[in-house]
């Protein structure tokens, strides 16, 4: 069953088009996140099923419900906003009854809601006061508090936790996590952070300029990127890009430089074989050492530069005259200037046509 | 060393405290001397030249007792108190309804805040041309057949404050529009949207968020309008010369006349010092809010 | 024109559309509605309300004497003249002389140029010394200095006159200058250190460290950044002190009366039959410079207000 479905949504301002026929479903209790750099339009789209945008066409639906020109306060959401948004004059308890007394909620129902809300977010002690006596965590569940006691199907977050230092960053992102296996309400949350993404999400979507580039659970996002956008936006340290060409005697090799991969074990996609393609694989799929012998793929690289980073340590070498990044423990004891062997399974691998920068 | 230090902290930075000498020549002289020195010949019987002769709290006694500075203080009052509500009341409104996203928002807010280019004097003359009984708005409604209406409060004691009022809102208004505008935009646009996913009508969203939320703007601008009014001189002697009679006299056309017109210099030293102390009742308190809070917080 | 020609770009493998039955796209809105008229008619009224002085103003000065004691005051000219505009200007009487306002304006050009270029040097560069070469006892300078725009102006007048007078400056366009630049420094001081102390420090950490002092800082670097706020700055005086009414009519002799005092001895003097069209040629005339500022300026008036009086 779909919670919020999206059907050919569009939004324009003036001649910008932000959003452009935007087609997407979302199950029940689904945890989907809206991911993407900064003016990708996935705030805009969020905004667009709040109802706090009205869009230009097409149609939402949530549970089934056509609420494309419903007032917010109608669709049956709650939302989280990155500045908290909280009532400043009123109380916790203030900002968290106001919108319900307004519903003409009944006042014990007021309360049973504010109470449980209080128990989940554990915010008890904190509803006496006033939203400049806390700190920005508690701030933000303050701001989960009054979405959860609308008591609704849907919860958008907008990059709820974009305000918080890292630290508390890590510890609400699993509280969203428990929240959200406990309430098992649908959620949408829009972030720029990968990490989030990947820790919370269901579904992923991935938004550029209006468009949902890819949209897959966390491990397909990350291990089967569509297009090479896609594959360079996850990922950190990103994926290494080596631009190559096919064998001419067929699709069984990859050649860049006078390396040449084995392609045997590569699951292709499509059956195009274009001339120029982009070969890409990601630091952490690369072997070192005595192990990489084994890998159908393996040869020498030069060490440029290590980076150690505590848990595991980057390194960057020279391959075939190009850069090519790849992770080891942290406790490796490689140098600079160090020859050392690499390898890798192409399976792990993507490859992407240069010209339409697609999967292959 | 000590005695090294000595000069060296005077001469440090010594082209910064040259070029600091005309405000600290104007903060202490002018400012603080010249009140002081006001104050102190206020306690003196001065007539045409200021003289040593002190006499206590006589130039106060007096200026209690004269039927002109109670009219003016009463004037101050009224007019202050109006223009107070009026222009915050009309200012947010106005900064409010531009705030809708509206359509020609700043062919709008051109035409509210002219008048604030213009001076009292403009202000003053234009006004009293339209109060003009015999030929403005009053003349212009009789001709529309309402032959007994009246409208002259430039010429009936009873009401001319009010006619002054008029012209001083819409001077004034258009800064008030401007400064609450600046607040309005000020505030997080997430609150609005807070707002509507809860459900709650823009004009409670107004009177029950945003407001509150604007309170150091309304402070700052109810600072801003209080100081203008107690300095209101220029309007008066434009539109109505403190007339009829004496009847829209304000303090400050009363010192104004008391030390430069009817050599009574110990009544004007009296009487600008009494306005001084009105505006340290109200700029005191706000200083209080403003900066003492702040050390604490 | 009509386009007889088919569709020139059908899309491309268009994916069947699934929008259902029911709501889609942009909401309807009546552009009318009971929102929009109370929104639109309050702007509009109160838009009268600020605009009929000025028309007023206008159509009076456009019309001889006999309409205006026939008409009413808002129907526009039967007969434009001009005459009253020439009047005002050169041969309309104060009561002490009749040689109209030019006298008034060329006083407020003399006055308005010294006192708007000495007020902005010496608050631009008190500014840059209290933003960036703080010295001890500064702060306290400056709070007296702030605390001094509040104090009514009346209470400093006439120890004003006393120093004035001991410069023997007293009544002339000079000691005028300088009253302007006093009272012009707390707001002016205030809006120089802010805009200086927003300024990234490093710029002038850098500066230091490559040997520039007090005044090569100042020249070289702070001047050309701040060429905004000197635009601010010269707006908010050009206005206060074309406006200025009373330090004119204390400080300066009668005939080097600034426009706005000669303007109210035209208008507001008892001898003679009045002559309304007169009387509002000349107040167009004397509000004309600063109309013009703000119309030309626009958005940098708004600003110079609102950092003049938020933080005043």
């Amino acid at each position: 069953m779909t919670s919020v479905s999206i059907k050919d949504l569009s939004l324009n301002f003036g001649e910008v088009k932000v959003l452009k026929t935007l087609n997407l479903d979302i199950g029940d209790g689904e945890f989907l996140v809206l991911l993407g750099p900064s003016g990708c339009g996935k705030s805009t789209l969020l905004n667009c099923i709040a109802g706090l945008l009205d869009v230009s066409e097409g149609q939402i639906f949530i549970k089934g419900r056509n609420v494309t020109w419903e007032e917010p306060k109608d669709r049956g959401i709650g939302m989280v906003f990155q500045s908290y948004a909280l009532y400043p004059q009123m109380t916790v308890e203030g900002n968290l009854a106001f919108g319900l007394k307004n519903a003409r909620v009944p006042k014990d129902e007021i309360d049973r809601r504010i109470a449980r809300a209080a128990e989940v977010l554990q915010i008890e002690p904190l509803l006496k006061r006033k939203p400049a006596q806390l700190s920005g965590g508690q701030r933000q569940r303050v701001a989960i508090g009054r979405a959860l006691v609308r008591d609704v199907d849907v919860f958008l977050f907008d990059e709820p936790l974009s305000n918080l230092d890292a630290k508390l960053r890590a510890e609400l992102r699993v509280e969203i996590k428990r929240l959200h296996h406990r309430l098992k309400n649908t959620m949408i949350y829009v972030t720029h952070d990968q990490i989030e993404a990947l820790t919370l999400a269901d579904r992923i979507a991935i938004m550029r300029n209006g468009i949902i580039q890819q949209l897959a659970s966390p491990h397909e996002i990350y291990n089967k990127p569509v297009n090479l956008y896609v594959a360079g936006f996850m990922g950190s340290p990103g994926m290494n890009f080596l631009e190559g060409a096919f064998a001419p005697q067929g699709a069984s090799e990859l050649s860049f430089g006078v390396t040449r991969v084995p392609l045997e074990r590569y699951p292709f996609v499509s059956d195009e074989r274009p001339g120029k393609v982009i070969f890409g694989i990601r630091p952490e799929h690369v072997t070192c050492g005595p192990a990489a012998e084994s890998e159908p793929f393996n040869t020498e690289v030069e060490i440029e530069v290590v980076e150690p980073m505590g848990a595991d340590t980057l390194v960057w070498a020279i391959l075939d005259g190009r850069e090519f990044r790849f992770r080891v423990d942290g406790q490796s004891q490689l140098r600079e200037g160090d020859r050392v062997r690499i390898g890798f399974d192409p399976a792990k691998a993507s490859i992407f046509d240069a010209a339409t920068e697609l999967r292959l | 060393m000590a005695a090294d230090r000595k000069p060296s902290q005077l001469f440090r930075n010594l082209n910064a405290k040259v070029a600091a000498i005309p405000m600290i020549l104007t903060a202490c002289v002018v400012f603080v001397g010249g009140t002081l020195w006001t104050i102190t010949y206020s306690f003196t019987n001065s007539k045409l030249l200021p003289r040593e002769t002190f006499v206590g709290l006589e130039q106060y006694e007096r200026l209690w007792s004269s039927n002109k500075w109670l009219i003016s203080i009463e004037n101050l009052f009224i007019y202050g108190v109006l223009s107070l509500i009026f222009s915050l009341v009309i200012g947010f409104l106005l900064a409010a309804l531009l705030d809708q996203k509206i359509r020609f928002e700043n062919t709008f807010r051109t035409i509210f805040l002219y008048p604030f280019a213009l001076s009292f004097i403009v202000t003053g003359l234009v006004w009293q041309w339209i109060l003009n009984p015999d030929f403005g708005i009053q003349k212009v409604v009789r001709n529309l057949g309402w032959e007994n209406f009246t409208f002259d409060p430039l010429y009936n004691a009873e009401i001319v404050i009010y006619g002054v009022l008029i012209a001083g809102l819409w001077q004034g208004t258009g800064l008030v529009m401007c400064l609450m505008l600046a607040g309005l935009r000020g505030i997080d646009e997430d609150i609005w949207k807070a707002s509507r996913v809860d459900g709650i009508p823009k004009w409670k969203t107004y009177l029950l968020i945003v407001i509150p939320m604007m309170r150091p703007v309304f402070i700052t601008t109810l600072v801003i309008i209080a100081s203008g009014i107690v300095k209101l001189y220029d309007l008066i002697v434009a539109q109505t010369g403190g007339g009829p009679g004496i009847a829209s006299e304000v303090p400050a056309k009363y010192v104004y006349d008391a030390m430069f017109l009817s050599q009574n210099l110990g009544q004007g030293f009296a009487g600008s010092t009494m306005m001084l102390l009105t505006v340290l009742i109200v700029l005191i308190p706000w200083a209080y809010l403003e900066f003492g809070g702040k050390k604490h917080g | 024109m009509v386009d007889l020609s088919a569709p020139t770009s059908a899309p491309l493998a268009t994916a069947p559309s699934r929008t259902e039955a029911g709501p889609s796209g942009r909401k309807p809105r009546r552009s009318i509605s009971r929102a929009n008229i109370f929104l639109y008619g309050t702007l509009i009224v109160f838009a009268l309300y600020y605009l009929l002085p000025l028309y007023v103003m206008i159509v009076t000065s456009l019309k001889g004497m006999p309409e205006i004691r026939m008409g009413n005051i808002f129907s526009p000219p039967m007969e434009i003249t001009f005459e009253p505009w020439a009047k005002a200007w050169s041969t309309a009487c104060t009561g002490l002389n009749c040689d109209g306002l030019s006298r008034g304006f060329w006083n407020s050009v003399q006055i308005l140029i010294p006192s708007v270029v000495l007020s902005i040097a010496v608050a631009s560069v008190n500014g840059y010394a209290l933003a960036n070469w703080r010295f001890k006892g500064a702060d306290t300078f400056f709070t007296i200095l702030i605390f001094g725009a509040f104090i009514p102006y009346q209470v400093m007048l006439y120890p004003i006159v006393i120093l004035l007078r001991e410069m023997g400056l007293y009544g002339s366009l000079t000691g005028l200058v300088l009253v302007h630049t006093v009272f012009g420094m707390p707001i002016l001081t205030l809006l120089f250190r802010n805009y200086f102390t927003s300024m990234p420090e490093e710029l002038f950490k850098a500066a230091r460290v490559d040997g520039a002092g007090f005044w090569g800082i100042y020249f070289k670097i702070m001047l050309p950044m701040s060429l905004p706020i000197f635009v601010v700055a010269i707006i908010l005086q050009v206005t206060g002190i074309w406006n200025d009414f009373l330090f004119g009519v204390i400080y300066t002799r009668p005939d080097l009366y600034p426009m706005t005092v000669q303007l109210n001895n035209i208008v507001n003097s008892v001898q003679g039959v009045k002559e309304y069209n007169v009387n509002m040629a000349a107040t167009i005339l004397t509000g004309l410079v600063p109309l013009t500022i703000y119309f030309i300026s626009g958005k940098l008036f708004v600003r110079g207000i609102a950092a003049g009086a938020v933080k005043g």
